[in-house]
């Protein structure tokens, strides 16, 4: 992927040229279904024989089934009687809907706690990193220092240490300045951020120079600059990451078991732990609507959003 | 590494303050209001003038510290500082209780070694590592394939596959937990299909590390799909045409022209899918919390469990120090393969 390298907004410019970009290789994992299916390459043979068709059907409804069976299966159980879940053969339909499970989940584990830490950790979380992740990428992109490449290098490097490497030390570090069991503690080891702000930097990159001359004429600073012509721009972009970023700190698991100690601190999957320990195998209708709540936000936020998520993902692996 | 090689070369401004534009006027004004001082008028301007761009590379170079400080520190204290004080954790024994850790040489590591559960835990971590990576890469090769014929539906699978990588691990894991239900799991109809009965997946020891590595695979193969899938619609059609105008079709097309088109991507793919396989962790706390024993326990839990769960610091830094290596080592090695053998765009 090396010449290949034309970071337009993947997340946009697909839409707008599908077609053209499809041979010099801009990103498009965000592009119209049909109109990227009809330019893929292989569509040279335009024609399939049926065999092949019919192949490719079955092997599409596998891959479909592999998939959803799961989730269903979640969603399905997590409202079941005990008497459904609990029978054999197996009822893939729920007899009636029991919505009790969920209020049993939220009588066993402080689900209301979970949900205000997961919300207040994840907002703050996020707002924080992708602080960052703009001010130095605007800084990478159009401020001149003598050592820029350098610092580029140690930032987009701590891409490649291993997070679970650092997890010891920065629980001893967190204790000595008194963060344990806090939201400064769940919050601050998390703000660093390389993957957005290579994402958002490569789409500053892109913004015209005539753009940021004619703002130099008018006598703006870089303050102006940044916040009234860069970041507007580079929205696109910095949306998607602000999205990419949200879901993997919603998803955070290893660091906040480890640096909270108390049910009040816990986040969502760190409570969810706690409540399947509590349970056990015992009570899979309380679990399961459990599951769901602490799923289901990500989901409805993919959803929605699954062509920036999946465009801004595929982009930062496939132009890295 | 990818994002650094490229990205190397990658801040193409100049890192010099250059001459013009806005700079001008200043240098001017200060020019005139120095000149009458100055004896010899000439070289004064130009004196002014590259003392006024210093002044002005000093005022972008405070400004880029300050836009960039944040997000370095945070870097620096909580991933390159770690990284390296781990190293010295390792050489110590403490327990978080007595008040200074003491040094006690590479003792942790002839520990280690002496341990025979250590030889399991590292045989556990390869075997998830290279299995997940593995099957991944190759189912994630076929439905990223798959998805990007001229299929109906395709759209909808896209979506259905990849949504397992955004749920959180902890709720993969509870999923996978009640499906590995013996009595009352998918994994009994599923099995008894063949007439057999489902193994007790999670709570026996022949099984637990097969639990935790089919429901890791299972949520990142819809990553390694996507990746896959958006990387053959990026490749040069034309070439795929020149190719089935020579004849080359279905199977041979694809093992001609679509792998190794694609081998940079496979590359990333497993230098990536290493790195991460190798520190799952939150599927692995919610289905088996690294037992029975230590059949499931890979080197991430053994990580967590020595330290946090048994307190043995030092024992925790050494196991850390050895997954860390042995990543890096991946990393070097993968960076250099690829860096030789990719050459195709």
């Amino acid at each position: 992927m090396s010449a290949v390298v034309t970071p337009t907004a993947p997340a946009d410019a697909a839409p707008t040229t599908p077609a053209a970009s499809a041979g010099r290789g801009a990103g498009r994992g965000s592009g119209r279904r049909r109109s990227t299916t009809t330019s893929g390459p292989g569509s040279a043979v335009t024609r399939r024989p049926l065999p092949l068709t019919i192949v490719q059907y079955v092997l599409l409804a596998l891959v479909l089934l592999l998939f959803v069976v799961p989730v269903y299966w979640l969603f399905s159980s997590a409202v079941k009687p005990e008497s459904d879940i609990y029978a054999w053969p197996l009822r893939w339909l729920p007899s009636s809907l029991e919505w009790s499970n969920f209020a049993e989940a939220w009588r066993a584990a402080p689900f209301d706690r979970f949900f205000v830490n997961s919300i207040i950790t994840t907002g703050v979380g996020t707002v924080l990193e992708m602080g960052c992740a703009i001010l130095s990428a605007y800084a990478f992109a159009f401020v001149r220092f003598r050592f820029k490449k350098a610092v580029f290098v140690l930032v987009l490097g701590s891409l490649m240490l291993p997070g679970h490497v650092t997890l010891l030390v920065n629980y001893i570090t967190v204790g000595e300045l008194g963060w344990l069991n806090t939201y400064a503690g769940l919050i601050l080891p998390g703000m660093g951020s390389a993957f957005a702000m290579f994402l958002v930097y490569q789409q500053m990159r892109q913004v015209p120079g005539e753009l940021i001359d004619a703002a130099l004429v008018d006598g703006a600073g870089h303050l102006r600059r940044m916040l009234t012509l860069v970041v507007p721009l580079c929205k696109p972009m910095i949306l998607t990451g602000t999205l990419i970023v949200l879901i993997g700190k919603w998803n955070d698991f290893v660091w906040p078991l480890i640096v909270t100690s108390t049910a009040d601190m816990r986040t969502l999957p760190i409570g969810l732990m706690f409540l399947r320990s509590q349970e056990g195998y015992t009570n899979w209708g309380s679990i399961l609507a459990g599951t769901v709540m602490v799923g289901l936000p990500m989901l409805v936020v993919f959803f929605v959003a699954q062509k920036r998520i999946m465009g801004g993902i595929a982009a930062g692996a496939l132009k890295g | 590494m990818w994002p650094v090689t490229h990205t190397v070369a990658a801040p193409a401004a100049p890192t010099r303050p250059d001459v013009g534009g806005p700079q001008v006027p200043a240098g001017t004004a200060s020019a005139a209001r120095t000149a009458p001082s100055s004896a010899s008028p000439v070289p004064a301007p130009s004196a002014e003038r590259r003392r006024a761009r210093r002044r002005r590379g000093l005022r972008e170079g405070l400004l880029f510290a300050a836009l960039v400080a944040p997000n370095l520190a945070a870097i620096l204290v909580f991933s390159y500082w770690p990284t390296i004080y781990n190293v010295v954790l390792s050489l110590m024994d403490w327990d978080f209780i007595s008040p200074s850790p003491v040094f006690v040489g590479l003792q942790n590591y002839v520990d280690l070694l002496q341990d025979p559960e250590f030889g399991t835990v590292l045989a556990n971590t390869g075997v998830f590592t290279a299995v997940t990576v593995g099957g991944t890469l190759v189912g994630g090769l076929g439905i990223g394939y798959l998805l990007s014929r001229r299929l109906r539906f395709a759209g909808l699978t896209r979506t259905m596959t990849f949504a397992p990588h955004m749920l959180p691990g902890a709720a993969v894991g509870i999923v996978w937990l009640f499906m590995f239900d013996p009595t009352y799991g998918l994994s009994r109809l599923a099995f008894n299909a063949f007439g057999a009965d489902s193994p007790q997946w999670t709570t026996t020891s022949d099984w637990s590390l097969w639990a935790i590595t089919v429901a890791y695979a299972w949520q990142r193969l819809g990553f390694v799909a996507i990746i896959y899938y958006t990387a053959i619609l990026d490749l040069p059609k034309d070439l795929f045409e020149a190719a089935s105008l020579d004849g080359a079709h279905g199977w041979k097309l694809f093992r001609s022209m679509t792998l190794p088109l694609l081998s940079p991507v496979t590359y990333f793919l497993l230098l990536t899918g290493i790195i991460t396989s190798a520190q799952a962790f939150d599927i692995i706390a919610i289905l088996t919390s690294g037992g029975p024993g230590v059949s499931s326990t890979t080197l991430t839990w053994m990580v967590y469990d020595q330290a946090f769960l048994r307190f043995d610091i030092g024992s925790s830094a050494a196991a850390a120090t050895v997954l860390f290596v042995i990543l890096m080592v991946v990393t070097v090695l993968q960076t250099r393969f690829a860096e030789r053998k990719v050459h195709y765009s």
